[in-house]
């Protein structure tokens, strides 16, 4: 059984023009790093937070989100409680938004611990102070008397991971955890994360926008686009041939920094601007935007997602696409032009 | 996606409440409105002359003849109500308007010089801050004695620091702002820039900030008036004629205070409403 | 130990900020008395005939042959010493007239300041996490003409209804013995609470709304903390800043309205004293209460201020980086 499974999913909040999320179904196992990749605006970060019973106010919600068997969709005040204290935990982007400003760390890392479990206060500070130090805290025991704004943005993401620590949790869920951040501190996070990950086996969905961390990091990839998911394939298949013209598109629009001394492929953008929660279109989302969308074809019905080889993909074309391995991604690179492949 | 999910997308609730919320601002203009022509026209509108009493009239209900009944003086409560719009709309009208007047001028050349000229306004506005305008109109009265005109200066000064505040900060805010240095650079005087160009810039929300000024002087001065300090009798003023229904009232008689009060809420909540929703609506966010 | 020098600093600098504040203060108040038409002395006497004590008991408190800055330096040093002349209404010291008066005006403003501190911080709350429902429209609707009632027109009704239609309140007078005074006070206090119940209301949903949209607060619900606490300990705890510094500001337009509620309850106070010695024309009283007053809103303002950092820790990381 998955450690979390999202079975079509779908969020709508009233006076928006199509729904924030749209039959989503997502699955991640124990031990298993997966990323859920897209641009902003497209549901990730409210994928995510659905994952520990979130969900925005006012929102019609239908399907499932299961973690650990527990059903999120409706579920009460105890057991979405049950779920935050044991199961999954969540590392936000912007620990300086996330920390209450006006409390100190070790308020911030001991409240479920002293709240939720009754430990005492000496036993609490000891665990935050050895959560602190399995994070690459230097001098923990001071940090726990400061406020957030005395620590740099590095430091206070690292008090945010201890903190998700603090639940034990067998899921853990990063909305673009290192967004925020420098370059460099962006790597020591990636790092912590990592090494955190394999030694306790914990199940991890990493959301984000950058597809090429999210191949650093994860074995398995999930795109997604105003509100669908496009895409799926294990990293390696996602990069050697990407299936959806959206994934080819993030795939040549963002530089290859794995690969610093080959040549550098030129970078080409994805015309026009995502899809906002007030446009709809009545077939592909991404029609509007795609090189190869075909009137009459791609924006009749939404595309379904279906197995495309070792993929699943959420295409008209895809089959026609995929008759040539890597065709949509040198085409997206621009160096195949889409008029001669819809003659 | 489920029919649930259909339902919601399209949800009224949304345009209900913006329905709502214009409803209750446009009949408050609308009081406003009436309440000004009142004032304008109340000699031609008031059905008795409320400064004569009839003896023997004291203290009655509601009739054909005293719509609203009369005072213990056997005054006519609706004619002193519709008179009473005269002195509760001139009073804050002088207050506002030296007040505003005032606090642009203050504010633009604070703005303007800035430096420690700035600073030390900006204590002495801190200082004046701290007379609450009731107790300044007090003071005034203490000095030059009843009346209205020593008290209406007072309430003016104490109510300038709001004005200036906001005037200082909407126009360091604006200077910044790179129309104003191209006026500067094409040889346009400081003065012509900030009178000329600033002001209407800033002005809408300046007006906001003095309607709902204009709404706490009218509760001020009516309270003046209420302790006998203010509209001297037999004026007809709200504020006085709830200070003489007060024995009334004890007898087991309100009608005649209650009316006048029951106008004071009224008009002061129509300012507010008004003033805070331009102020919203400027300010581009919705209440 | 430099965060707690800074502090210290920043302490000291908003107290002398406060003597300085005062010291204008005092001087305005002083000067007001030469703004009357006519000779001071006389003014100050004017309308009963004084004692040739009383005159130079005048002359030695204002010193009208000295040099203006003299004078004020005398008066000053004067009310430093509690020493705020003498009342030609009372023939007593104008301190002992104010000093015998206060207990009731503390009483009435004490029972207001806590009603309208728990009633409008839980009003402000209701309204908040209730935002949008037809509780929360009320509630608005309730503080809109709450604010726009001043305390006259607060008496005035409910005296009408609870004190003569129903009797339940007693309308006039300042009771004796402690459950009368209390039973007393109701009434009056209520009267006093209403416009700054309501601003306490509007000021505690606006800051509590700010704090819910906060990302912290998403962030402690992610972990498993009760709505309930988060609330508490997140929400309010947080919003508590805003409440204080804007509750604070509403302390000098309290303490006028002793004046308006006192009058319309026929209660003795300060507030009383205030409107009947400027109807008695007895100029030293008034000066005193005016200086009073607005020497305690600048008191109870730069307390707030000295605490504001122990409410909320970036303040005084923001005092001591400037």
């Amino acid at each position: 059984m998955a450690l979390l499974e999202y079975e079509s999913l779908s969020i709508a909040l009233p006076g928006m023009a199509r729904p924030v999320l749209d039959g989503i179904s997502l699955s991640v196992f124990a031990g298993e790093v997966v990323a859920l990749v897209g641009e902003s605006g497209s549901g990730k970060s409210v994928t995510a937070r659905a994952a520990l019973g979130l969900f925005p106010a006012g929102a019609g919600i239908d399907g499932r989100v299961r973690v650990d068997g527990t059903d999120l969709v409706g579920a009460d005040a105890a057991s979405l409680r049950a779920v935050r204290t044991t199961k999954a935990s969540m590392i936000f982007q912007d620990p300086r938004a996330g920390i209450n400003p006006v409390r100190r760390i070790g308020d911030f890392l001991t409240e479920s611990l002293r709240l939720g479990r009754g430990w005492s206060k000496d036993r609490a500070n000891a665990r935050a102070v050895e959560l602190l130090t399995a994070v690459g805290l230097p001098d923990p025991a001071r940090h726990l008397n400061q406020y957030p704004h005395e620590l740099s943005g590095g430091m206070l993401q690292r008090v945010m991971i201890a903190a998700a620590l603090t639940a034990e949790p067998r899921l853990l869920l990063c909305d673009e955890p290192t967004t925020a951040l420098d370059v460099s501190t962006q790597a020591e996070i990636m790092a912590i994360l990592g090494k955190l990950q394999r030694e306790h086996g914990l199940g991890l969905l990493l959301i984000t926008h950058d597809i090429e961390l999210a191949a650093a990091a994860c074995d398995r990839i999930y795109v997604m686009y105003a509100g669908r998911i496009v895409e799926t394939a294990t990293t390696a298949e996602l990069f050697a041939a990407p299936r959806h013209p959206y994934t080819a598109g993030l795939l040549g629009s963002s530089p290859p920094l794995s690969a610093p001394d080959g040549p550098v492929a030129r970078l080409t953008p994805i015309p026009g601007a995502p899809m906002g929660l007030l446009d709809s279109a009545p077939g592909c989302s991404f029609a509007s935007r795609c090189r190869f969308a075909r009137p009459g074809h791609c924006d009749q019905s939404p595309p379904p997602l279906e197995r495309q080889g070792p993929a699943l993909v959420a295409c008209h074309r895809a089959h026609e696409l995929t008759a040539t391995p890597g065709a949509v991604a040198v085409a997206a690179a621009g160096s195949l032009s889409p008029s001669k492949e819809d003659s | 996606m489920s029919a649930q999910i259909a339902g919601v997308v399209r949800g009224p609730l949304t345009r209900l409440r913006a329905l709502g919320g214009g409803w209750l601002q446009r009949l408050c203009l609308l009081l406003l409105v009436l309440f000004v022509l009142v004032s304008l026209f109340a000699p031609w509108l008031a059905p008795q002359d409320p400064t004569f009493g009839g003896l023997g009239a004291g203290l009655a209900g509601p009739s054909a003849d005293h719509w609203l009944g009369t005072d213990q003086g056997g005054h006519d409560t609706f004619s002193a109500l519709i008179e009473g719009t005269r002195t509760s709309l001139a009073g804050p009208l002088a207050v506002v308007l030296f007040s505003t007047v005032t606090g642009i001028a203050v504010g633009l050349f604070t703005a303007w010089r800035g430096g420690w000229i700035d600073t030390v306004v900006g204590r002495m506005l801190d200082i004046v801050f701290a007379f609450p305008a009731l107790l300044l109109a007090i003071l005034a009265v203490a000095i030059f004695g009843k009346g209205m005109t020593a008290p209406v200066l007072a309430m003016a000064i104490a109510y300038m620091p709001y004005t200036a505040r906001l005037v200082r900060g909407l126009a360091v805010q604006e200077k910044a702002r790179p129309y104003i240095a191209a006026y500067r650079v094409q040889g346009h005087s400081a003065m012509f820039v900030a009178v000329r160009r600033l002001l209407p810039n800033i002005g809408p929300t300046v007006l906001a900030q003095s309607t709902v000024n204009f709404g706490y002087a009218l509760l001020d001065l009516a309270a003046l008036s209420f302790l006998g300090f203010g509209v001297q009798p037999p004026t007809p003023d709200w504020g006085a004629m709830i200070n003489q229904g007060q024995a009334a009232v004890l007898q087991g008689e309100p009608l005649s205070a209650i009316v006048p009060a029951v106008a004071v809420v009224l008009v002061v909540v129509a300012f507010n409403v008004v003033g805070e929703s331009l102020g919203d609506r400027l300010a581009g966010r919705d209440s | 130990m430099r965060g707690a020098i800074a502090r210290a600093l920043r302490a000291l600098r908003r107290l002398a900020g406060m003597a300085a504040t005062l010291l204008v203060t005092s001087f305005l108040v002083f000067s007001s008395l030469y703004l009357a038409p006519g000779d001071p002395a006389s003014f100050l006497v004017r309308g009963r005939s004084a004692s040739p004590q009383e005159l130079a008991e005048i002359r030695r408190q204002y010193g009208f042959d000295e040099p203006f800055l003299v004078r004020y330096g005398q008066w000053l040093e004067g009310v430093l010493h509690g020493d705020f002349g003498r009342s030609y209404l009372f023939h007593q010291d104008v301190s002992s007239v104010i000093w015998s008066r206060l207990p009731a005006s503390l009483l009435l403003v004490g029972v207001s300041a806590l009603m309208i501190a728990v009633v409008g911080v839980a009003a402000g709350m209701v309204g908040a996490l209730r935002r949008g429902t037809r509780t929360d429209a009320t509630l608005m609707l309730l503080v809109t003409v709450g604010a726009a009632a001043p305390a006259f027109v607060a008496a005035l009704l409910l005296r009408s209804v609870f004190g003569v239609r129903l009797g339940w309140f007693p309308t006039i007078g300042n009771g004796s013995g402690v459950l009368d005074r209390l039973h007393h006070v109701v009434l009056p206090a209520v009267a006093l609470s209403v416009t700054f119940m309501a601003l306490v209301t509007r000021v505690t949903r606006s800051a509590m709304l700010d704090e819910l949209r906060r990302e912290h607060v998403e962030v402690a619900l992610s972990r498993g903390t009760p709505r309930r606490t988060v609330i508490r300990r997140h929400v309010l705890r947080n919003a508590l800043g805003p409440i204080v510094t804007v509750s604070a500001l509403l302390v000098s337009g309290m303490l006028v309205s002793t004046a308006i509620v006192e009058t319309a309850f026929g209660m003795s106070g300060v507030g009383s004293l205030l409107v009947q010695s400027v109807n008695q024309l007895d100029f030293q009283v008034v000066q005193a209460i005016v200086l009073l007053v607005v020497a305690a809103f600048v008191v109870v303002n730069a307390l707030v201020d000295l605490v504001h950092p122990l409410i909320d820790p970036r303040v005084a990381a923001a005092g001591s980086a400037r």
